[in-house]
């Protein structure tokens, strides 16, 4: 049977996370809130965007979506927060605030 | 009735693994379990069990590969000793928190340093702590028939943690004796075939094995593996009882030898049991009332279990062949207080250390250590047996 990923996050009971933590059945990741995880939170000003994607490939968790040759707001589900989209943006069109 | 063979400790483990005809068997040599991989490469390389033998470059990989043949979906195991334990101490604690149900054929001998070859309990005492369910022998037999009920306990759906068969290195391991084995048929009935509900080769159903724990899932995991130990007694309890209504041979946490009348009594695991049953012997023909408490399983620690056991002494001496340094006690010492402590018990408790490194232990030992819990009040709790001083 496969893990129902969804019942695993950071309020579940011990009772609740599988034995050895195995985790089973394939593409669960998007199932799994690492948003959760985050500290900081990235912002996009879309007057300063231009576009140029070079945030989207470099996200680790692939949380920038890209939609007819155009970004997306972020997947902040997933986001961990670590400020890399922030870094390579080369015209500081994002900027990462304190907290979730 | 069983076939009555004579076979040293390492023979048995290996005869045993041969009726079992395992998987995969990863393995290094080293002293004194080497005999052991050595004897299941000839059964395979005789053609008469199909096990996939490894041949790997040090211990740490022949525990790595283990647990991935584990993972995989096989019925894995190795074996190995002292500083070889050692190397694979990482694989150990990734073993049971990836509730992997391995075995290891593990032959006691004292950690380096100094460098020693002998026994002593210290390669496995220091695994205390990994999460391993661990079974120690007395003579060859108890080493046979302890591997044959090694997975059954491990792959129990309520367990699924790795389990350590230990005996004495040489003097289970290499001393022949007289055992008898039971026939392939029944070991196999025993034993059965293993069938994982989930593992790495279902191509049907994808896994995970060994994801990164986060401090919000590390303490709960921890939690699932001492539940898996808790429900262990009750299996390590039924395979005994099971192994005996097949074998006329029953197992559980402990064997007390004139242990229900005894008021001095000592507690001792391996192959000194032996020895101590021969002061015993020596001393009940005086008209002394003494006994021995076996500890057969150390993990799970069977603690009421012991201390329900040890209700009526009135002076327990507690045998240590390991030290931990802590300056208070032994392994065996340290636990067996606290169940003690825990059921209010009054009985005189001491911690004797005996046997490191090889050091022989005599059956006058074992006499002196009952003179001496039954004639003196005030006795050092923490000393050493044959120490020169």
């Amino acid at each position: 049977m496969a893990t129902d990923i969804s019942k695993i996050h950071e309020k579940s009971p011990w009772q609740d996370i599988t034995p050895g933590n195995q985790i089973y059945g394939a593409g669960t990741s998007k199932d799994f809130m690492t948003g959760e995880w985050r500290t900081q939170t990235p912002v996009l000003d879309a007057e300063k965007c231009t576009q140029c994607l070079l945030c989207t490939p470099v996200c680790p968790d692939s949380c920038i979506p890209v939609k007819d040759m155009k970004r997306e707001d972020f997947d902040l589900e997933h986001c961990k927060g670590c400020g890399i989209c922030a870094k390579a943006c080369p015209f500081g069109a994002i900027s990462m605030r304190e907290g979730q | 009735m069983g076939i009555r063979e004579r076979l040293s400790g390492n023979e048995a483990v290996a005869y045993a693994i041969k009726q079992i005809n395992p998987d995969v068997m990863p393995a290094f040599p080293i002293t004194p379990s080497t005999e052991i991989p050595q004897y299941v490469a000839g059964y395979i390389a005789n053609g008469e069990i199909d096990t996939e033998f490894i041949p790997v470059e040090s211990e740490h990989s022949s525990m790595s590969a283990t647990l991935g043949a584990s993972a995989a979906g096989a019925r894995a195991l190795t074996a190995t000793s002292s500083c070889g334990m050692a190397l694979m101490w990482e694989e150990l604690y990734v073993a049971a928190s990836n509730r992997l149900p391995v075995v290891l054929a593990l032959v006691n001998r004292a950690l380096s340093g100094p460098i020693n070859i002998n026994c002593d309990h210290s390669d496995s005492m220091g695994a205390r702590d990994s999460g391993w369910i661990q079974i120690y022998a007395e003579n060859n037999q108890e080493a046979y028939d302890n591997f044959l009920q090694a997975y059954r306990i491990a792959e129990h759906k309520d367990v699924r943690l790795p389990v350590m068969i230990c005996q004495d290195g040489f003097i289970t391991s290499h001393a022949v004796e007289n055992i008898e084995l039971i026939e392939d048929d029944k070991v196999k009935a025993f034993v059965g075939e293993y069938n994982p509900e989930n593992y790495l080769l279902n191509a049907e159903q994808p896994m995970a094995v060994g994801p990164y724990a986060t401090s919000p899932y590390y303490m709960e995991t921890k939690k699932g593996q001492r539940e898996a130990m808790i429900n262990a007694k009750d299996v390590i309890l039924e395979v005994g009882r099971e192994f005996g209504a097949m074998s006329g041979r029953s197992y559980g946490f402990y064997e007390g030898y004139q242990l229900e009348d005894a008021d001095y009594v000592m507690v001792i695991i391996g192959s000194a049991a032996g020895t101590a049953k021969d002061a015993v012997d020596i001393l009940r023909d005086a008209g002394k009332k003494v006994g021995i408490l076996k500890v057969r399983v150390f993990r799970p620690f069977p603690a009421k279990e012991l201390a329900l056991a040890l209700q009526n002494a009135k002076a327990i001496a507690i045998m240590d062949r390991a030290e931990s340094f802590s300056g208070e006690g032994g392994p065996l010492g340290t636990e067996l207080t606290t169940a003690l402590f825990h059921a209010k018990s009054t009985a005189k408790v001491v911690n004797y250390f005996y046997g490191l490194g090889g050091r022989d232990f005599r059956v006058e030992n074992a006499e002196a250590v009952f003179e001496e819990i039954a004639s003196k009040d005030n006795i050092e709790p923490y000393q050493y047996i044959g120490l020169r001083q």
